[in-house]
């Protein structure tokens, strides 16, 4: 079941279109990508999700049934350009726009109290956001944005600024968060990332949804006739007939060859001639990355 | 509602527990004291520099005596002494100028110069021409061979200064004076201007601040727009009163213990000098109190002045003055606000606040004038129309003014304000989200018209 759709959105500035007749489908508790290049429209729907604007038309569903005002006290919104008051205290921060989002200054301080144990930040409290590192500013503006527990949680960009450690620590409290039931929309220009977390993906570029979908059904649709093998010991394959050898690896007394096969062959033939080479280790369709989708499809658009 | 009071809090706490916030809040006061103070105390300083000023009186001895000492003025009458061989040497000599009456006097009233190398000070060359001019006249009456001159002159001689006493409409007539309500306008117009100029821009680059550091995105997920902006202006109005408040206690403070000291102390010093001159001088029976006026009337004239500033009605005065305060600080701090939103930083400011600026600084200037002549019908408008009301007419009613302006003035200042906020809110909505474009009033003037 979806947990937030939005159909038909259509935003204009004047006669520019921002968003032209967008529609996606968040499953519940799911991380949902929004992919798109600069400037594609993906911060404008982001800010009518949270109410910040409004469509020109288009309908906005959350849980089933339309989406009002006080829906934005179940939804956390980490924007991209982080927004902090730096001469303010973070714990003073933190505890203000918990309170803004509906909780009370006692439950408020109880869940802070939690986050900053376990995100390692309990000595940040009585500093001044100005002297904290971009990265630490970082983790406490997604502490407060997790905070209310919300069931839509939108977060922009959430890596930018990490080190890889803190990368994966934010990555495995996002994957923890849809554990515990939150519905996540992930925009994020990392493809890596996507790959990694994402489940489903909308890839919006010159104010149009071109491409969405299971993250896996995407990457096999793009998949084209290419495979990877892997052997044990050293053995080549020869490029005969239809078999064109792309790419040879021999590592650790492994080989491991990329090639492209004809159409009209299937897996099964291609591999009962594999195994005639020697003895296979893993078989695969080689999956074009995320990143090569990405500027695939954007490219054969544009 | 909530959440406003939520925003409302910060927005006053951050601010309240500013160091330059209290530094300021007790700051101002003495600043404002020193200001009235200091001037005074160099005045009196200036009047104990002593002059002595050389009297040479070509071929003629009319003034001889005619020209008294003063605490700072002692002439000295000089014979056979060329002025010229004077005019080079008088400083030597410890003199400060040549005060030269030629023979030609009674005929050519030009004829008196003062020589000196500095520009003598107004209050002296006063004194020096009543003397003399009284003199001349003496002179001329008595060129008419009055008899018993000198007792008709002595009849005819009084002083005179006006008492002001203002009737109200229930008849009752209270002491006044046009220099309390000179200085009261003077404040009262004044400080509404800082205020407002002060918090209004307060407002504005706490937008600013929220905008640039985008702050405001994460604020207006939670909030409305409005929301942030009505919190942050009535946080720092609450700043604003709060300040002002304590301002009111600490002149009541200042003034309740000047009034109870330096009052008490001076009574019984005076008494205790005028007591045992008196007894020297027992002719002169004399109630205490008019001694006190005798030997003071700086003093008496002082209590006269504190009696005249409490008729003052100072429950409208501070009444209206809060009302302005507030009605004026909306429609302006709205505006900042709505400014603040539609740039990118502070100096982007610049383009927009003239046209804010030009209404606040005329309202001041004819505040000014206003004291001079609070009925002037350019004073008048200016107290009525709402850019210009807070201002002028705070500066109006020390004097007096009739209850249906005031209403006008203030129903007016409602209509407007409500107005302001609500076109502001517009701006601010759109303005708040838009980065790095450059903002036109044209740009602006759309934005109020955009419905999302």
């Amino acid at each position: 079941m979806a947990l937030f759709e939005a159909r038909n959105v259509t935003k204009q500035f004047g006669s520019l279109y921002a968003l032209n007749n967008v529609s996606i489908s968040v499953p519940e508790q799911s991380i949902f990508g929004l992919l798109g290049p600069n400037g594609a429209g993906k911060t404008t729907l982001i800010r009518i999700i949270n109410q910040i604007t409004g469509p020109d038309s288009g309908e906005l569903f959350l849980n089933g049934r339309k989406l009002m005002p006080e829906d934005v006290m179940s939804i956390g919104y980490l924007p991209e350009e982080r927004g902090l008051y730096k001469k303010m205290k973070v714990g003073e921060q933190a505890l203000y726009f918990a309170q803004l989002k509906g909780l009370s200054k006692a439950e408020a301080m109880r869940r802070l109290k939690y986050w900053f144990r376990k995100l390692d930040m309990i000595d940040w409290w009585g500093k001044k956001v100005e002297e904290l590192s971009k990265g630490m500013q970082q983790k406490v503006q997604f502490v407060t944005t997790i905070l209310h527990e919300p069931k839509l949680l939108i977060l922009d960009e959430p890596f930018s600024g990490f080190d890889p450690v803190n990368t994966n620590v934010i990555k495995n409290e996002i994957l923890f968060l849809r554990e515990k039931g939150a519905t996540v929309i992930l925009s994020t220009h990392n493809m890596g990332s996507v790959e990694e977390l994402c489940d489903n993906i909308a890839l919006i570029n010159k104010a149009k949804t071109i491409l969405e979908g299971r993250v896996d059904d995407i990457r096999m649709q793009w998949a084209g006739d290419e495979y990877e093998i892997v052997f044990d010991g050293d053995v080549t394959i020869n490029g005969n007939g239809d078999i064109n050898v792309l790419d040879r690896q021999f590592e650790n007394n492994r080989s491991t060859i990329r090639f492209k096969a004809g159409h009209e062959r299937n897996t099964n033939q291609i591999l009962s001639e594999a195994v005639r080479c020697g003895n296979v280790i893993s078989f695969n369709p080689a999956l074009p990355s995320m990143n090569d989708i990405f500027i695939r499809v954007v490219e054969t658009r544009n | 509602m909530n959440k406003i009071s939520t925003i409302i809090n910060r927005e006053y706490l951050t601010r309240v527990s500013k160091k330059s916030f209290i530094i300021m809040t007790i700051l101002a006061p003495i600043l404002m004291a020193a200001l009235i103070v200091v001037p005074t105390i160099l005045m009196s300083s200036q009047e104990m520099d002593y002059k002595k000023i050389a009297v040479i009186e070509e071929n003629t001895d009319l003034f001889r005596g005619s020209l008294k000492n003063t605490k700072t003025l002692e002439f000295v009458y000089l014979d056979d002494v060329n002025v010229n061989d004077l005019k080079k040497t008088f400083e030597e000599a410890g003199y400060y100028g040549i005060l030269y009456i030629s023979s030609e006097l009674v005929n050519t009233p030009n004829a008196i110069q003062l020589i000196s190398k500095k520009q003598p000070p107004i209050a002296d060359l006063q004194y020096m021409e009543n003397s003399l001019e009284k003199e001349i006249e003496k002179q001329k009456l008595m060129a008419y061979n009055i008899e018993n001159l000198d007792e008709i002159m002595k009849n005819v001689e009084s002083n005179v200064s006006i008492q002001t006493q203002k009737i109200d409409d229930s008849g009752q007539i209270k002491d006044t004076s046009t220099g309390i309500a000179m200085a009261l306008a003077y404040i009262g117009g004044f400080l509404m201007y800082m205020l407002v100029f002060m918090f209004g821009s307060q407002v504005m680059r706490g937008v600013i601040e929220e905008k640039t550091s985008r702050v405001v995105e994460v604020i207006v997920s939670s909030v409305k727009p409005v929301q942030l902006m009505m919190g942050k202006i009535i946080g720092i109005a609450l700043v604003g009163l709060t300040q002002f408040l304590i301002w009111i206690l600490l002149t009541v403070a200042i003034v309740g213990v000047v009034k109870s000291t330096v009052f008490k102390d001076r009574k019984i010093t005076e008494i205790a000098q005028t007591v045992p001159q008196n007894l020297m001088d027992e002719d002169q029976p004399a109630t205490a109190q008019q001694q006190i006026e005798q030997a003071n009337p700086q003093l008496s004239e002082f209590s006269r002045m504190f009696e005249s500033a409490m008729n003052q009605p100072w429950g409208l005065i501070i009444f209206s003055f809060i009302f302005y305060f507030i009605t004026g600080y909306l429609l302006y701090a709205s505006v900042f606000a709505a400014i603040g939103s539609a740039v990118d930083n502070e100096t982007e400011t610049q383009q927009f606040m003239l046209p804010v600026t030009i209404p606040i600084i005329l309202a001041l200037m004819v505040a000014m004038g206003t004291m001079q002549n609070p009925e002037s019908s350019l004073s008048f408008w200016c107290s009525i129309i709402p850019l210009t009301s807070p201002i002028v007419m705070i500066a109006r009613i020390p004097f007096g003014v009739p209850a249906w302006q005031i209403i006008l003035s203030m129903a007016l200042m409602v209509v407007t304000f409500i107005a302001f906020v609500w076109m502001a809110a517009k701006i601010y909505r759109t303005g708040i989200l838009m980065y790095g474009k450059k903002t036109s009033w044209k740009e602006m003037w759309k934005w109020l018209r955009y419905s999302g």
